[in-house]
C-alpha cells in the first residue's frame, strides 16, 4: 500500500529467548481506527512500544510517516496513551496537561486552547484545577485519554483507552475517536472490549506474536461465518490451540 | 531548553506538594545537629577513681591534685581488688619491692588512659618536689649556693593559647560539623531524587515522557535543576542554622560551603537516578543505603584518613563524600578560599560529568533514542 502511515515488515522481536513478535507485517492506511486484539502477553504492548521507538526489533522494521522508527522526532506527531495511567499524582489536572504540553512543544495561547478542549472532551472542565490523586479511577483514564490528544498529533496510539470508564462516556469517547479519524487522523487502539471492535474500521488480531487476521470487522465475520467479532476471536483462539496440540 | 525548564518546575512542583519529604529534608538535619552537638558537648571530661595499695602518701596527695581524679586507699590488695570487681574504682595502683602494678579495669579506654597519665605525671611531681628540698636542704648548709638559688627562683611560666579555629570550648562536633552537612546534603539528596525517579518509571509516566520528543538529557538536566535549587536551600538553612543557633564558626566564606555542597547534590542526584535503575522498588532503593551511603561515612574525615592503613586509604578516593568533606573541612576551619580547594571541587565534578553522562545513555534503556 502506497500511502501507509505506519508499517511493519517482517518484524522479528525477541526478548532473550523468548520470541514476543513473529514476523509480523502490516499496512495501517491514514485515515482508519485500527483494533489491535488479542489475549494479554499476546505482543500488543510490543507492537506499539516498536512503534514508538522505546523497543528495537532484531529484525525487519517499523515505519512511521515513511521513516524507521526509533525517531524522536516524529515523536512530536504521535498522540500516546498507556495501559497504566501515567499520571503525576500530587499535580492537578491542568498542571499535569499544562506539563505534556511544554513536552510535545504547545505553548502559550495555543496549549490553553488545546487544554480546554480535550478536557472538555473528556468531560473534565470542571474538575481541572483539582488534584489527580482525589481523582477516582474513571477521571484518571479520561485524563490520561486527554493527554494523549495534545499536541498536533496525526497518529495517535491508545492502549485501553476505555477501561474503567462507564458506558455512556466510553460511548461518547468512541464518537470523539471517530470524528478525529473523519478529520483524517491515524488511531491504533487496543482492546479488551470485544464489543468496541465492532466500532473499528480494521481489526488486527494477534495471537502468540502473529497477525492471525487483517480485515475489517464485517469481513472477518464473514470469513469466520460468526456474528460478532468477539466470535471470531474465540474461534481463532481455539482454532490456535488445537494446532499446537496437534502439531 | 524549554522543556529542561518543565521538567525542573514539574519536580519542584511534586516536591513542594509533599510536606512531609520536605521536612525530612529541611527539619531532620536540624534536629539531628541539635542532638550531636547536646551529646558531643555535654560531658567531655568523666571522673576517674583509683584504688592505692601501700602507696606512700605524698605521691597520693599529687594524684588527687590532677583534676576529674580520685583516690581511694585501701589496706590490702584483696579488698582493692573487690572494690575493682564491684566497679568502685577503675583501676589500682599497688606500690612493691620498689614498683608501681598497675591493674586497669579497661571497661573504658579513656579512664584508662587518664589513670596512666595521672600516675605518670604525679610520679614526675612528685620527684621533682623531693629534689627541690633536697636542693633546699644542701642550699641550707651551702650559703652561696642559697644565694644563687635565689636569684635563678622565679615563678613557674605560665601557658597562654591562642586558637586559628573556633576557642577553648571546640570540640569533636566542630570538626565534623562541616562533614555532616556534605553527609545530608548527599543522604537526603539521592535517596528522594534516586524515588523520585523510580516511581517515574514505576507509575509509567517515564514511558509516557518518553513518548513525546523530550530529549534524554532534558530530562536528567531537568532533575538536576530542581534538586540543585533545593540543595542551595537545604545548605543555607544548615549553615545558617549552624552559624547563629549553634554558634559554630565558619572561616571561610559561606557562599563556598554553599558552592561545595550544590556541587555535592548534583554527584549525589546522579548517583541516585543512576541507582534508581538498579531498583525494582522503593524497598530495593532503601537497600542502596548500607551499600552507597553509609561506607562513605567512615571515609568522609570523621574518622581522621591518615590514621587508616594505606591501601584502606585509597578507598577514599573513589568515595565522592571525601572531597565534599576536604573542601568544606578547609573552608570552616582553615579559611580556605574557592581557588585553593579547586582539587577537591575538580574531583566533584568529575564524579558529576561521568554520572551525567551515564544517565543520559541509560535512558536509553527505556527508548532507543
Amino acid at each position: 500500500m502506497g500511502n501507509a502511515i505506519i508499517s511493519m515488515k517482517n518484524v522479528v522481536k525477541k526478548f532473550g529467548k523468548e520470541t514476543v513478535l513473529n514476523h509480523i507485517d502490516f499496512d495501517i492506511p491514514q485515515g482508519k481506527i485500527i483494533g489491535l486484539i488479542g489475549p494479554s502477553g499476546a505482543g500488543k504492548s510490543t507492537i506499539i512500544k516498536i512503534i514508538l521507538g522505546m523497543e528495537k526489533t532484531q529484525q525487519g522494521t517499523a515505519t512511521v510517516f515513511g521513516k524507521i522508527m526509533p525517531n524522536r522526532q516524529l515523536l512530536n506527531r504521535i498522540g500516546y496513551m498507556a495501559q497504566t495511567d501515567a499520571l503525576y499524582e500530587s499535580l492537578t489536572a491542568k498542571e499535569n496537561l499544562q506539563f505534556y504540553a511544554d513536552m510535545k512543544g504547545v505553548s502559550g495561547q495555543k496549549a490553553n486552547r488545546q487544554i480546554l478542549h480535550v478536557a472538555e472532551v473528556v468531560e473534565l472542565t470542571n474538575d481541572l484545577n483539582k488534584r489527580v490523586s482525589g481523582y477516582s479511577g474513571g477521571m484518571k483514564r479520561r485524563l490520561s485519554l486527554a493527554i494523549a490528544m495534545l499536541g498536533d498529533s496525526e497518529i495517535f496510539i491508545l492502549d485501553e483507552p476505555t477501561v474503567g470508564i462507564d458506558p455512556a462516556l466510553r460511548r461518547q469517547i468512541w464518537s470523539e475517536l471517530h470524528k478525529m479519524r473523519d478529520e483524517g487522523k491515524t488511531l491504533l487502539v487496543t482492546t479488551h472490549v470485544m464489543d468496541e471492535a465492532e466500532l473499528v474500521d480494521d481489526v488486527a488480531l494477534i495471537l502468540g506474536g502473529k497477525l492471525i487476521a487483517y480485515d475489517t470487522p464485517a469481513n472477518l465475520k464473514a470469513e469466520y461465518n460468526e456474528d460478532t467479532v468477539e466470535n471470531v476471536f474465540l474461534k481463532v483462539e481455539d482454532e490456535n490451540e488445537k494446532n499446537v496440540v496437534y502439531r | 531548553m524549554k522543556r529542561t525548564w518543565s521538567i525542573a518546575k514539574r519536580v519542584l512542583k511534586e516536591l513542594f506538594r509533599d510536606k512531609r519529604t520536605l521536612a525530612l529534608m529541611f527539619l531532620a538535619p536540624i534536629l539531628i545537629l541539635i542532638l550531636m552537638k547536646v551529646v558531643f558537648t555535654s560531658n567531655s571530661t568523666t571522673d576517674v577513681n583509683i584504688a592505692t595499695v601501700n602507696v606512700q602518701s605524698s605521691l597520693v596527695k599529687q594524684i588527687k591534685k590532677v583534676d576529674h581524679i580520685k583516690v581511694y586507699k585501701y589496706s590490702t590488695q584483696e579488698k582493692a581488688n573487690k572494690a575493682l570487681k564491684d566497679q568502685k574504682v577503675d583501676g589500682i595502683v599497688h606500690y612493691k619491692n620498689g614498683n608501681f602494678y598497675v591493674k586497669n579495669a579497661n571497661t573504658d579506654a579513656s579512664k584508662t588512659a587518664a589513670t596512666k597519665a595521672a600516675l605518670s605525671a604525679s610520679m614526675v611531681a612528685t620527684n621533682i618536689k623531693e629534689l627541690k628540698s633536697t636542693l633546699t636542704a644542701m642550699a641550707a648548709a651551702n650559703p652561696q649556693a642559697a644565694a644563687m638559688m635565689q636569684s635563678k627562683s622565679q615563678k613557674t611560666p605560665k601557658i597562654h593559647n591562642t586558637y586559628v579555629y573556633g576557642d577553648k570550648d571546640t570540640s569533636f562536633f566542630d570538626k565534623i560539623l562541616p562533614i555532616l552537612m556534605g553527609f545530608f546534603v548527599f543522604f537526603f539528596v539521592f535517596l528522594i531524587s534516586g524515588m523520585a525517579l523510580l516511581k517515574e518509571r514505576t507509575t509509567g509516566t517515564l514511558d509516557r515522557l518518553l513518548a513525546t520528543p523530550v530529549r534524554r538529557s532534558e530530562i536528567v538536566f531537568g532533575y538536576m535543576i530542581s534538586y540543585g535549587l533545593l540543595a542551595i536551600v537545604q545548605t543555607l538553612i544548615i549553615v545558617l542554622f549552624t552559624i547563629y543557633v549553634l554558634k559554630v564558626e565558619v572561616l571561610g566564606s559561606l557562599w563556598n560551603v554553599v558552592i561545595v555542597n550544590v556541587v555535592l547534590a548534583m554527584v549525589a542526584l546522579a548517583f541516585g537516578i543512576l541507582m534508581s535503575t538498579f531498583a525494582k522498588s522503593e524497598f530495593q532503593m532503601m537497600q542502596f543505603i548500607p551499600i552507597i551511603v553509609i561506607p562513605q561515612v567512615f571515609f568522609s574525615g570523621i574518622i581522621p584518613l591518615d590514621t587508616m592503613a594505606h591501601w584502606v586509604q585509597n578507598i577514599a578516593y573513589i568515595l565522592p563524600l571525601k572531597y565534599s568533606g576536604q573542601a568544606t573541612t578547609d573552608i570552616v576551619m582553615s579559611g580556605s578560599n574557592l581557588g585553593q580547594i579547586m582539587g577537591p571541587i575538580g574531583a566533584l565534578l568529575i564524579f558529576l560529568v561521568v554520572l551525567t553522562i551515564l544517565n543520559v545513555l541509560g535512558l536509553k534503556r527505556y527508548r532507543k533514542v
